[in-house]
């Protein structure tokens, strides 16, 4: 019993000395004000973590859109509301499927890359000989990774938006024989874009933030050995992806629970 | 003495993993000098210059460069004082996501405002210095390990620091490219004077460029003088260590049970 509570006392300690770490390891990186150099090298960072993500998120977007109107029509065609496929589509890509998804690839392709690459830059001292020259690898290395997570992660859940939209209706009113004009009126007149897209979009920002901090943090925390990288990559998806889906549950009762 | 001393260690004390590494250093490092900090591999050479250089924190004691003390500066001054510095790492460190022009151009890029031109002949200048010149559109990948640390030796000296520090700038170089690295520090520290501390196992080639010798043991110094009185020290453990006998005081192997019962089985299997 004793053994227990101690166990559980140090579990608690250490989860409580990660987050302190992790929370001063972001407050230190957000708030510089880039440079022109800065710039140069979030655009660079854009490219690697956003536009190398955009294979994966346009076929996953598209297959998810048309696996939801296969199911959508095969409920609604039974209530004789077939009609009601583009309003069915929308809502659950914009609200739900959009950020979550796109956030869990996004933890899978782009995270696990940050963590191992920032943990091989430290495992080879080159944070450490870059500290040396005088340049905070705070700066130079974590804060436009940091950055271009935040950015593009929204961008992809926006494009998988879309995307997931046009697989819906290629699959509704392409093969299945919806008419067109109502997936397109249902769809617009059900859509709110308060309620639907800024929140849809909100959760993405939450998301972006969250997925790349936990990333970058696991890389520049890691313990500087090859068995230490494949275990915080791992923690990254792991810890990622739990933090998608336990926060999407909180912003979902937060904006749309006012019953 | 102040004003020729450029670093000085007082009574450093430092434990790792639970193990002492340094139990009161106190050592000094001249300015314009070169300097040799030797002893047996695993003594904490590393750590020593990870300490002056401020990644590591003592447990106690102190180490000041130039009368600042390194552990009491706030992160931006500490920052700023390491562009006066340069460390040649043990393993290189190059940076692997830039060539070997942009990783020795790295120090002139972000501490200066020269134009391209400049910059570009002054690594040019200095790759010239380590032999690899030829190399500059390598990425870091494609150099051997000796050509690795030549490239972050011209990478060290890019801003002409004030004091750099060499961890191993011998290892992995073979007898032309040793004897052109003898001379470019020799070279540096006459003609820019330059302060260098170097750690080095080779004892000829050190020996040879330093002005002055620590040897590091367990802990603390050992011994100190200049090459010719250290060649006749008359102390068994700095004998062995200057002439290289396997047997001796200094033991060779990391501290461990006795061999005889480790091997036999007779120590309790933890
Ligand atoms: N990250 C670390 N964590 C714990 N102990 C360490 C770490 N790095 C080094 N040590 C220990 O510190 C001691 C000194 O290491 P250091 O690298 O300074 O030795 P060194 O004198 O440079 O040896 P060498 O000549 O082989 O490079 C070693 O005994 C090593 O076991
Ligand atoms: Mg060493």
């Amino acid at each position: 019993m004793i053994e227990w509570l101690a166990w559980l006392g140090r579990v608690a300690l250490t989860t409580l000395a990660a987050l302190g770490r992790s929370a001063m390891f972001l407050a230190q990186t957000l708030f510089h004000m880039p440079g022109r150099e800065g710039v140069h090298l979030w655009a660079r960072q854009m490219h690697f973590v956003g536009v190398m993500s955009l294979p994966i998120i346009l076929v996953s977007s598209l297959f998810i859109g048309m696996v939801i109107a296969l199911q959508g029509y095969i409920v609604l065609v039974g209530f004789g509301a077939d009609e009601a496929l583009g309003q069915m589509v929308a809502l659950s890509l914009l609200r739900e499927l959009a950020p979550v998804v796109t956030a869990l690839l996004f933890a899978g392709r782009a995270g696990s890359a940050l963590t191992a690459e920032i943990g091989l830059m430290k495992a080879t001292e080159q944070l450490t000989s870059m500290e040396m020259i005088g340049v905070d690898p705070l700066r130079r290395v974590v804060a436009p990774r940091l950055w271009a997570g935040f950015i593009s992660l929204p961008l992809l859940t926006a494009i998988f938006g879309v995307i997931g939209i046009y697989g819906g209706y290629l699959v509704g009113v392409d093969w299945l024989g919806v008419y067109s004009g109502s997936f397109w009126s249902n769809m617009q007149s059900s859509v709110n874009f308060v309620d639907d897209v800024l929140n849809g979009m909100a959760k993405s920002v939450v998301f972006g933030l969250v997925v790349t901090w936990i990333a970058v943090f696991q890389g520049y925390d890691l313990v500087p050995t090859s068995e230490g990288i494949s275990r915080a990559t791992t923690r990254t998806v792991v810890y990622g992806s739990l933090a998608v889906l336990g926060l999407d549950f909180i912003l979902t009762a937060l904006m749309f629970g006012e019953f | 003495m102040t004003d020729s001393t450029l670093v000085r260690v007082e009574d450093l004390h430092f434990t790792r993993a639970g193990r002492a590494i340094f139990s009161g250093v106190d050592l000094e490092i001249p300015r314009g000098r070169i300097t040799a900090i030797m002893g047996p591999s695993g003594t904490g050479k590393t750590t020593l210059l990870k300490l002056i250089g401020g990644q590591l924190v003592p447990d106690r004691g102190r180490v000041s460069i130039a009368d600042e003390d390194v552990h009491r500066l706030s992160r931006r001054a500490l920052f700023d004082m390491r562009r006066r510095m340069g460390m040649l790492f043990q393993s290189g460190a190059l940076f692997s996501d830039l060539s070997v022009f942009e990783n020795v151009a790295f120090p002139l890029r972000v501490h200066t405002d020269l134009p391209e031109r400049m910059i570009r002949d002054l690594v040019l200048i200095k790759l010239q210095a380590v032999g690899l010149r030829g190399a500059r559109d390598l990425s870091p990948a494609e150099l051997s390990g000796g050509m690795t640390r030549r490239v972050a030796l011209a990478r060290a000296i890019a801003l002409d620091p004030e004091l750099i520090m060499y961890d191993e700038p011998f290892v992995g170089q073979d007898p032309i490219s040793m004897g052109v690295l003898v001379k470019l520090i020799r070279e540096l520290n006459h003609a820019f004077r330059m302060t260098a501390v170097v750690v080095s196992h080779d004892i000829k080639e050190t020996l040879s460029i330093a002005d002055y010798v620590y040897v590091i043991s367990d802990g603390r110094v050992m011994a100190h003088g200049t090459p010719t009185s250290l060649d006749t020290e008359v102390d068994a453990r700095v004998s062995q260590f200057i002439h290289g006998q396997p047997d001796g005081p200094v033991p060779f192997h990391y501290p461990a049970a006795d061999f005889a019962s480790d091997i036999l089985g007779t120590r309790e299997v933890p």
